[in-house]
């Protein structure tokens, strides 16, 4: 008897936690949907009748949002392959070679990883305007290196600690140098090392705003995260929910699918970096 | 077809010596194995001559050439290793294929090469495939493919049958011995803890100790004539019974060492008599163990099955007086 | 030190010791290590040295947006000033006397320290289910990842269209319930606005923490708790004196970056609740300074110290936890 009512207890926990974790996403998918006044009652169960397409096409048509969403696709890519090109070979150097001062640089990548974004905003933003960049492409990526190149790397170095060291040596004494171990046995082993943190930093690059909102200033140039976050009327009551939900939706439902998809990867990923979520 | 020299070889990770001060000559073409119980630094001395690990201070020659700095590619080796190390992601022709094909030979004298070395250890049908399809003992024989492949003038084992279960591990040993009658004019050396592998393959043994060589010699002068009590309890299976104390007293030495082989039981006035702790029975022989009094019993071998239950009282004596005499200091005493 | 020692002791002993030069591969790696460093730490240097670098030089100056150039040096004017006017009278100016700065450091400590300490109790919660063993497991872990990969502005999003007075589904839900009669404005009212900012983060947090530490919950041997199972050892009492201690090292390591990541909170406070006064940290406040009220030196100012604090307790943790970098071998 008590068992059972401890087994109960158990499962109302893990429905619990299920229900806290995902209904808010579900409520914004509900919300997506509706338009008009059915959007202003309240509403817990998803109804065919009043549900629409309209905020969808609205969002995907009209104005600057596909825009925002190809600028995001193109600044998070170039930033994280990037990243994942100098994050290699450093990592290399880091997890395998023995040097003085390996702490050190560590602890330097560990820290600027720490940086508070705002610290650098100040110096960012001049060099940005010195090279009149606001608006472009590189800037963002440049701005976006400051967090993503350290996660990469310390992400890296901690998967490639683990590669065995006698195949490293095996590849020694067959003549391989430092630059054809990583090109020849360590990238073919370490592609789902790669993924997983490409993922996360794509994903962390895909979500950055304050770099975003500083260095554009028109609609065209903005990314996703800033679009969505600056979308608003002229008052409260005409802040276009709706189209916001549609948008939301668009953004995080691939997030979502990849996740899930990787989801060991990124949970051994997550753990192994220990640093940002 | 290399010798190798160590003169004063030392090594140390940071404060801690590992090695500390081998002479030691390792003859063209011979079979040499270095044994030791663990940490004794035989693995290291291993990767000192491979390379991969740089010498702190002292003298390495390859052929009277020193070679303390020289890259491993370049001192005309082959290592094959405890894990097997093979390139997961190679199919096995192009592990065996990839040194070759960095010191960028031709295509026609790296098939030439692999397809000797696959015949030479059958593992031919297994070219196409990954080093995950294949079992253990395959995959170790594709390693040692890949020491062959490179022509060696030395060839470096470390423990390369610790991974394999006891059966694989002799069929394996076995084909190691094979290769080295095959490829008799390459020098190898061997890494183990284990001394009947010590004792099966060996030209020479050398026995490490706490970083230093204890002593060196063929498995038969090691077995016979061991220069320290360490040595004498090393080599040998089961282990030699030291007898110390009072026991001893009769032999004029600190330990006195008899192999249990050396042993018989005799009805009456044996040198030293004890009660039966217990009798392993292997069917060719048998192994009894006898509490004289000294801290582990000791252990008598007799021939075919024995009975003796267990407190029976059993007297016994060396036979034609084979015995080791040491003194306090561990060294053999002089006859 | 001891090496030299060591030295010592080692020629006395061996008179005839060589000492060597590097060998060619270790020569090999070394540099090879350099130049796979060097892009790295230029990179580095270039988007995260240099800026810091001229943040600080600016908060020294009176640099306003309209003409960085133009910026004189003004020492620590922008931190703390004091101007005797002919009257007599002290007047006191600089970021040290500002009110808004320090209700900004009260926020941004009271927003780290709630949030993280929920988080880690919230994290802890789920990382003992997620180490249960039940049918269904995966799918809880699966769920849990989702507030992760939602993105911080798409939250905030959500949560302020579920806050919202009017047509909120948590007014509803509380009116409903009967706990309330009018609809309360979470995101915009001063007592509420910081609650309303702490469950966002929590929700999206948590499942990070949650997954830090069942890692550590992961690490422990089942068999101690085996052990303690026959031993009669009541479960609650297993938790404290076993689970615990255990993965406390790896619930300090969580709590330590979550700590100095919510110390720098921007996003979700600018797009949850603009304009409050009771949510506005460090982070928003500097920001307004530098481009929306165009105090471009004052906001370097305050960006600089929350380097500093930030900087100061990485440090303290680093050298309290005894933190080693250089762990792996080779």
């Amino acid at each position: 008897m008590w068992d059972l009512v401890k087994k109960l207890l158990f499962y109302f926990g893990v429905v619990l936690i299920v229900f806290l974790s995902v209904f808010p996403f579900y409520y914004a998918v509900l919300t997506s949907f509706k338009t008009g006044t059915s959007l202003f009652q309240v509403s817990y169960l998803p109804s065919l009748s009043t549900s629409t397409w309209e905020n969808y096409v609205g969002v995907l048509t009209n104005g600057s949002f596909p825009r925002n969403l190809l600028n995001s696709l193109i600044v998070a890519s170039i930033t994280v392959g990037v990243s994942l090109m100098i994050g290699v070979t450093a990592a290399f150097a880091l997890a395998r070679v023995r040097f003085r001062g390996r702490g050190l640089v560590l602890m330097t990548i560990l820290g600027i990883s720490m940086f508070p974004q705002i610290a650098v905003l100040a110096g960012l933003f001049e060099l940005v305007r010195a090279f009149n960049a606001i608006n472009t492409v590189p800037a963002l990526v440049f701005s976006y290196l400051i967090f993503i190149l350290p996660f990469t790397v310390w992400v890296l170095t901690t998967f490639m600690r683990d590669l065995p060291v006698e195949m490293e040596e095996a590849a020694i004494i067959d003549g391989a140098s430092p630059w054809i171990i990583i090109r020849r046995v360590f990238l073919p082993l370490m592609w789902p090392a790669l993924v997983t943190t490409g993922l996360l930093a794509f994903i962390a690059a895909w979500n950055e705003f304050l770099f975003a909102l500083t260095f554009t200033t028109d609609n065209t140039h903005r990314t996703v995260p800033v679009a969505i976050g600056l979308l608003s009327g002229a008052s409260e009551h005409e802040i276009p929910w709706g189209p916001i939900m549609a948008a939301s939706v668009i953004v995080t439902v691939p997030l979502i699918v990849l996740v899930l998809i990787f989801q060991r990867k990124i949970i051994s990923g997550l753990t192994a970096g220990g640093v940002k979520g | 077809m290399a010798s190798i020299q160590l003169k004063n070889v030392r090594k140390s990770f940071g404060a801690v010596n590992v090695i500390k001060g081998v002479d030691l000559e390792v003859r063209s073409g011979e079979f040499m194995v270095f044994v030791g119980p663990s940490g004794c630094g035989k693995s290291t001395l291993l990767r000192l001559i491979s390379g991969l690990e740089d010498i702190t201070s002292g003298e390495m020659l390859f052929d009277g050439t020193v070679v303390n700095n020289l890259a491993p590619s370049k001192r005309g080796i082959a290592m094959v290793f405890q894990s097997y190390a093979l390139y997961p992601h190679m199919k096995v022709s192009e592990n065996m294929a990839f040194g070759m094909e960095l010191a960028k030979s031709s295509q026609s004298e790296i098939d030439k090469r692999v397809s000797e070395a696959a015949n030479m250890l059958q593992i031919t049908p297994y070219l196409d495939r990954l080093p995950k399809q294949l079992s253990g003992g395959q995959r170790q024989r594709v390693a040692i493919g890949r020491a062959i492949v490179r022509d060696p003038r030395v060839f470096l084992f470390d423990e390369p049958l610790s991974n394999l279960d006891a059966a694989l591990r002799v069929a394996t040993r076995l084909e190691i011995a094979k290769l080295h009658h095959k490829m008799n004019n390459v020098t190898m050396i061997y890494v183990t803890h284990d001394q009947v592998e010590a004792m099966t393959l060996a030209d020479r043994i050398c026995v490490l100790r706490d970083g230093l060589v204890e002593q060196v010699g063929s498995p038969l002068e090691l077995y016979e004539q061991p220069n320290s009590l360490f040595v004498a309890g090393f080599i040998g299976s089961p282990k030699m019974n030291f007898i110390t104390g009072v026991a001893a007293e009769p032999y004029k030495c600190q330990t006195l060492g008899v192999r249990s082989e050396h042993l018989e039981i005799v009805p009456a006035h044996g040198v030293w008599n004890g009660t039966v702790v217990h009798t392993e029975n292997l069917g060719s022989d048998s192994f009894v163990y006898v509490d004289i009094g000294q801290e582990e019993p000791v252990v008598v071998r007799v021939n075919g099955t024995a009975h003796f239950a267990p407190g029976a009282p059993l007297q016994f004596s060396p036979i034609n007086n084979k015995v080791y005499r040491f003194g306090a200091d561990g060294k053999p005493l002089k006859a | 030190m001891t090496s030299q020692n060591l030295n010592v002791t080692d020629a006395r002993n061996a008179p005839t010791v060589k000492v060597l030069g590097t060998s060619e591969l270790t020569q090999e790696r070394l540099r090879a290590a350099m130049w796979f460093l060097v892009p790295m730490l230029l990179v580095l240097a270039v988007v995260a040295g240099w800026p810091l670098y001229r943040t600080i030089y600016f908060s020294l100056t009176n640099a306003s947006l309209t003409s960085l150039s133009g910026a004189t040096f003004v020492g620590f004017d922008n931190y703390y000033s004091s101007t005797t006017l002919k009257s007599g009278k002290v007047l006191y100016d600089g970021i040290l006397v500002d009110s808004d700065w320090w209700n900004a450091v009260w926020n941004t400590i009271r927003f780290s320290v709630v949030s993280v300490v929920l988080e880690a109790f919230f994290g802890m919660i789920v990382a003992l289910f997620l180490n249960a063993d039940f049918k269904g497991r995966g799918i809880v872990r699966a769920a849990i990842l989702v507030p992760w990969a939602i993105p911080t502005i798409v939250s905030a999003k959500m949560w302020s269209w579920m806050l919202n007075d009017q047509f909120g589904i948590i007014n509803d839900v509380l009116k409903r319930l009967g706990f309330i009669e009018k609809g309360i404005a979470w995101t915009a009212s001063d007592a509420t606005a910081m609650l309303a900012v702490l469950v966002v983060d929590v929700w999206k947090t948590t499942p990070f923490m949650a997954l830090l530490i069942l890692a550590g919950l992961q690490q422990i041997p089942k068999d101690i708790y085996e052990a303690a199972d026959v031993d009669g050892v009541h479960p609650v009492k297993q938790f404290f004196r076993i689970t615990l201690p255990l993965v406390r090292p790896a619930l300090m390591v969580a709590i330590i970056f979550r700590m100095l990541d919510a110390m720098r909170i921007f996003d979700l406070i600018y797009v949850l609740t603009p304009n409050s006064s009771s949510t506005k940290t460090i982070s928003v406040l500097a920001k307004e300074n530098l481009f929306d009220f165009d105090k471009f030196a004052y906001g370097s100012a305050e960006s600089t110290v929350l380097f500093l604090i930030i900087a100061v307790m990485a440090a303290l943790y680093i050298w309290l936890g005894k933190v080693r970098f250089d762990g792996g071998d080779r």
